[in-house]
């Protein structure tokens, strides 16, 4: 395997790429006692249509997070009550983008990074499973729909978002998942889930041949063709509705603000466009800004305020948000910050206070597992090395920021999603 | 990792552990006194409010501006409790300075904070701000009625409330809402002065820096801190054995869709001599870890419950049980929680559940030793204890606890209270 180095933050990463095209990335942690493996397809909830071998194929909402619960069953019992009588603690997410599966262990690593590879390739489904699950996932889908966080994201999505796949849930709709069989799942997993089109991720104290040839020998052999997402037609940058508004049981009104955002197509410019948003977010709206204090000294933010930007399925956005009692007030509010950088500049001291803060808290990540290996993934699947990014922070400036903040955050480009109490019945 | 405990000053105790592990120094400053129902509240709104402003920064953007120029640097008040000990003060983590394009000496500037955040606040006329408290009172007052919010935790700090009403634990870490609202400037600022003089001090620090470099950088952030009498008498009361022969029981109405059970024990004769190993591998036979007999039995088997798992608090001697049940159900997870303990006393545990809890306890304990955060509560806690025991020495001991030491443990347990949280308005009358 390539060893490379980052003296500078302390950290080295063996990375190699299998014969059937799966790339491997082990961070060596020495001394620690738990290692944590994250195997991971680039396949999510905005990837319903595709093209595979010349065939353009469309599937139900909510077929990923589906095939991600389904993918626990073995022919021989279930992989998760498997993972945990070893002593391994096992889960998987999925979001719009990709699918992973995880553990972290303490005792027998390698025979849990086994079964882990093994169930995620070993597709085993029945129409009874499926059928039991469509009721399971219908009843978390019922529960999820009534959260008003749920509901407040997804409004932001959809009013920033005419038609791409990312404005719907990842989970899909009651209707939707009824529609799912077997088949679809056996079909997507054909597509999707070959090495090709997927990452493993390791950190802990492990030997990185070992775990390279763990993979070499229970995943198949062949390179497989990587089916080409379908998102439609590139999307305007202005949202599709700049205001959208849900009642619902909360007890004060909660809101986002968001602004759909160039995507680059992959590789060193995805890390640096991120980077960049999160600087001009930190520097614009973070915890030492005169918007933040202001706004949180004259009680219209309170400590749960955050913000952030999602580059991925083709597409990018920020947001930024929290519990406000008048959500316009802080968009003009934002909006006037926007301007008076538009107009002046960045100062010199908010980015530099911005850029060191941020270099911390990247430093700070690579001690959680479970971060540092989903970094490292989507670098791997979007063609970066995501520990380049202490390098790219060193040659940011303040200017790149506010050209950022004015190409991008301008009035006509803003939405504002919020989620309103009730009134009283009747 | 190496270990090293010294008193630093009067009543100040710094407790290091030397190491290059982490990417982040871990640094914490408590201030040690009687939890009691009278000054809870207080305690709790002490950090808060000085962590708003000192001399030098005197409000939030400036602190907040200060942290993110030292490369996200992170201080947070804490409010925690160990047996009936309450800890006030400090948590604070800061990149390694290895780790920095530029040497910042981050460790000294982060002392020098925590020093002039106990020491030096933004006051006028030597009293707090009112301004400050007032508002850290209110965020305060809004926690404490959040509490009703997560009901499985809920449940439990009832429990404790109504099992050990006439003992310090009652009151809560946080206190109650009318003591915190009740709390006025001028009289927090008599408290946070008598709690700086009086309270003995714990300070913590996990990072690559030499005891000595430690020492001295809190020693000179710390060198004009007051040191009246110590109050000697912070501890944690033990009641042995149940109030009474059955035990009692208590329900809550709220609007809840799912029930609630909780149950206390006391350890008993346990106390004399904790035998601390010997304790965890029991609650993990018990209630602690996916192979317990409450997860194997009461939740799998049976479907008795969502969920049910135990846990000790082995300074104070109880073992509490906390659990989601539908409301028909109660009774019989009740009865199946006590069947499942009834079967440990008369030695009934397998070689496989007895291998699998000391497997659980284990990986626990070893996990712990990756997390600067888990280490200092390991250490805070063991330390007021008075023993100094690695988890790693724990993890060893496990090795040795027989099924006779498990069942020795079940069978000194006292069932002295059961909770019960169901739906139902306040004041109806309780289904039979």
């Amino acid at each position: 395997m390539k060893r490379l180095d980052y003296p500078h933050v302390g950290e080295i990463l063996y990375e190699t790429s299998l014969p059937n095209g799966l790339p491997v990335l082990v961070s060596p942690k020495p001394g620690y006692a738990k290692s944590y493996a994250f195997f991971a397809t680039k396949y999510g909830g905005a990837m319903r249509r595709f093209n595979l071998q010349g065939r353009a194929i469309d599937t139900p909402a909510g077929v990923a997070h589906f095939l991600e619960h389904k993918m626990f069953d073995m022919p021989e019992g279930n992989a998760l009550a498997a993972l945990s009588q070893n002593g391994a603690s096992p889960n998987a997410y999925t979001s719009g983008g990709i699918t992973a599966y995880h553990f972290e262990s303490t005792q027998g690593f390698y025979e849990n990074l086994d079964i882990l590879l093994k169930f995620v390739s070993t597709p085993y489904f029945t129409a009874e499973s499926v059928g039991k699950e469509q009721g399971i996932i219908g009843q978390e889908i019922r529960m999820t729909e009534d959260n008003p966080y749920f509901a407040l994201y997804y409004g932001l999505l959809r009013a920033l978002y005419d038609h791409h796949p990312v404005r719907e849930s990842v989970a899909g709709t009651v209707e939707s998942i009824a529609e799912i069989t077997p088949e679809t799942l056996y079909d997507c997993h054909r597509a999707f889930y070959v090495p090709s089109n997927m990452v493993l991720c390791v950190a802990g104290d492990v030997d990185a041949e070992k775990v390279a040839a763990a993979a070499e020998r229970i995943l198949p052999g062949e390179l497989s063709e990587v089916p080409r997402p379908d998102y439609g037609e590139p999307e305007a940058l202005e949202p599709t509705a700049p205001r959208v508004e849900l009642a619902m049981d909360v007890s004060a009104p909660q809101f986002l603000v968001g602004a759909k955002l160039p995507a680059p197509e992959s590789g060193a410019d995805i890390l640096r466009q991120t980077l960049i948003c999160e600087l001009a977010l930190r520097s614009l709206v973070g915890r030492s800004s005169p918007f933040y204090t202001g706004l949180y000294a004259e009680g219209l933010l309170r400590a749960d305020f955050s913000y952030g930007e999602d580059f991925s399925c083709g597409t990018a956005y920020m947001e930024l948000g929290g519990e406000s009692a008048e959500p316009e007030r802080v968009l003009e509010r934002f909006v006037s910050e926007v301007r008076r950088v538009s107009e002046n500049g960045l100062e010199p001291e908010a980015f530099e206070r911005a850029r060191r803060a941020d270099y911390g808290l990247t430093l700070r990540s690579l001690g959680s597992f479970s971060s540092l290996c989903r970094a490292l993934a989507d670098g791997a699947m979007n063609g970066y090395r995501f520990l380049d990014v202490f390098e790219v922070s060193r040659s940011l400036s303040a200017d790149d920021c506010a050209e950022y903040i004015r190409e991008n955050f301008a009035p006509e480009r803003l939405a504002l999603a919020a989620v309103t109490p009730r009134g009283p019945k009747g | 990792m190496e270990y090293t405990r010294e008193e630093l000053l009067p009543g100040v105790w710094l407790t290091a552990l030397r190491t290059d592990k982490f990417k982040t120094g871990t640094l914490t400053m408590s201030l040690l006194s009687q939890l009691d129902a009278e000054t809870a509240s207080m305690h709790a709104l002490i950090p808060g409010v000085l962590r708003r402003g000192t001399v030098r920064l005197p409000d939030m953007e400036s602190i907040a501006g200060e942290l993110d120029g030292l490369y996200g640097s992170r201080v947070e008040p804490a409010v925690r409790r160990v047996g009936e000990v309450q800890l006030t003060g400090f948590t604070a983590s800061f990149p390694e300075d290895r780790l920095l394009p530029e040497r910042m000496g981050l460790l000294g500037r982060i002392s020098s904070l925590l020093g002039d955040l106990l020491l030096r606040p933004n006051t006028r006329g030597g009293l707090l701000l009112p301004d400050y408290v007032n508002g850290e009172r209110e965020k305060l007052v809004e926690r404490i009625r959040a509490q009703k919010n997560d009901k499985d935790s809920y449940a439990v700090q009832r429990l404790i409330q109504l099992m050990c009403a006439y003992e310090p634990i009652s009151a809560g870490v946080l206190g109650s809402e009318d003591s915190a609202e009740g709390i006025h400037y001028t009289r927090l600022t008599r408290r946070w002065r008598e709690l700086t003089a009086t309270a003995p001090i714990e300070l913590f620090y996990c990072g690559s820096e030499s005891f000595s470099a430690v020492a001295d950088a809190l020693g000179e952030a710390l060198f004009d801190l007051p040191r009246g009498e110590l109050d000697a008498d912070i501890g944690t009361d033990v009641r042995m054995n149940s109030l009474e022969e059955s035990p009692r029981e208590f329900t809550d109405l709220m609007d809840v869709t799912q029930g609630k059970l909780a149950m206390g024990w006391r350890l008993g004769n346990s106390m004399l001599e904790p035998d601390v190993p010997a304790l965890m591998v029991f609650n993990a036979v018990f209630g602690g870890s996916v192979t317990s007999k409450l997860f194997m039995n009461v939740r799998e088997r049976l479907q008795l419950c969502y969920y049910a798992s135990s846990g000790l608090d082995w300074q104070k001697g109880l073992l509490l049980v906390s659990s989601g049940v539908a409301f028909d159900k109660l009774g019989a997870a009740r009865d199946e929680i006590l069947a499942q303990l009834d079967e440990i006393r008369r030695g009934n545990v397998t070689p496989e559940e007895l291998t699998a809890a000391r497997r659980a306890v284990r990986h626990r304990l070893a996990t712990m030793s990756d997390d600067p955060y888990s280490l200092e509560g390991h250490y805070l806690s063991f330390n007021i204890a008075g023993s100094d025991a690695s988890p790693e020495e724990l993890a060893a001991a496990c090795e040795d606890v027989s099924v006779d030491e498990v069942a020795e443990i079940a069978r000194n347990a006292e069932c002295d209270a059961i909770y019960y949280l169901r739906a139902g308005e306040d004041g109806e009358d309780e289904e039979a």
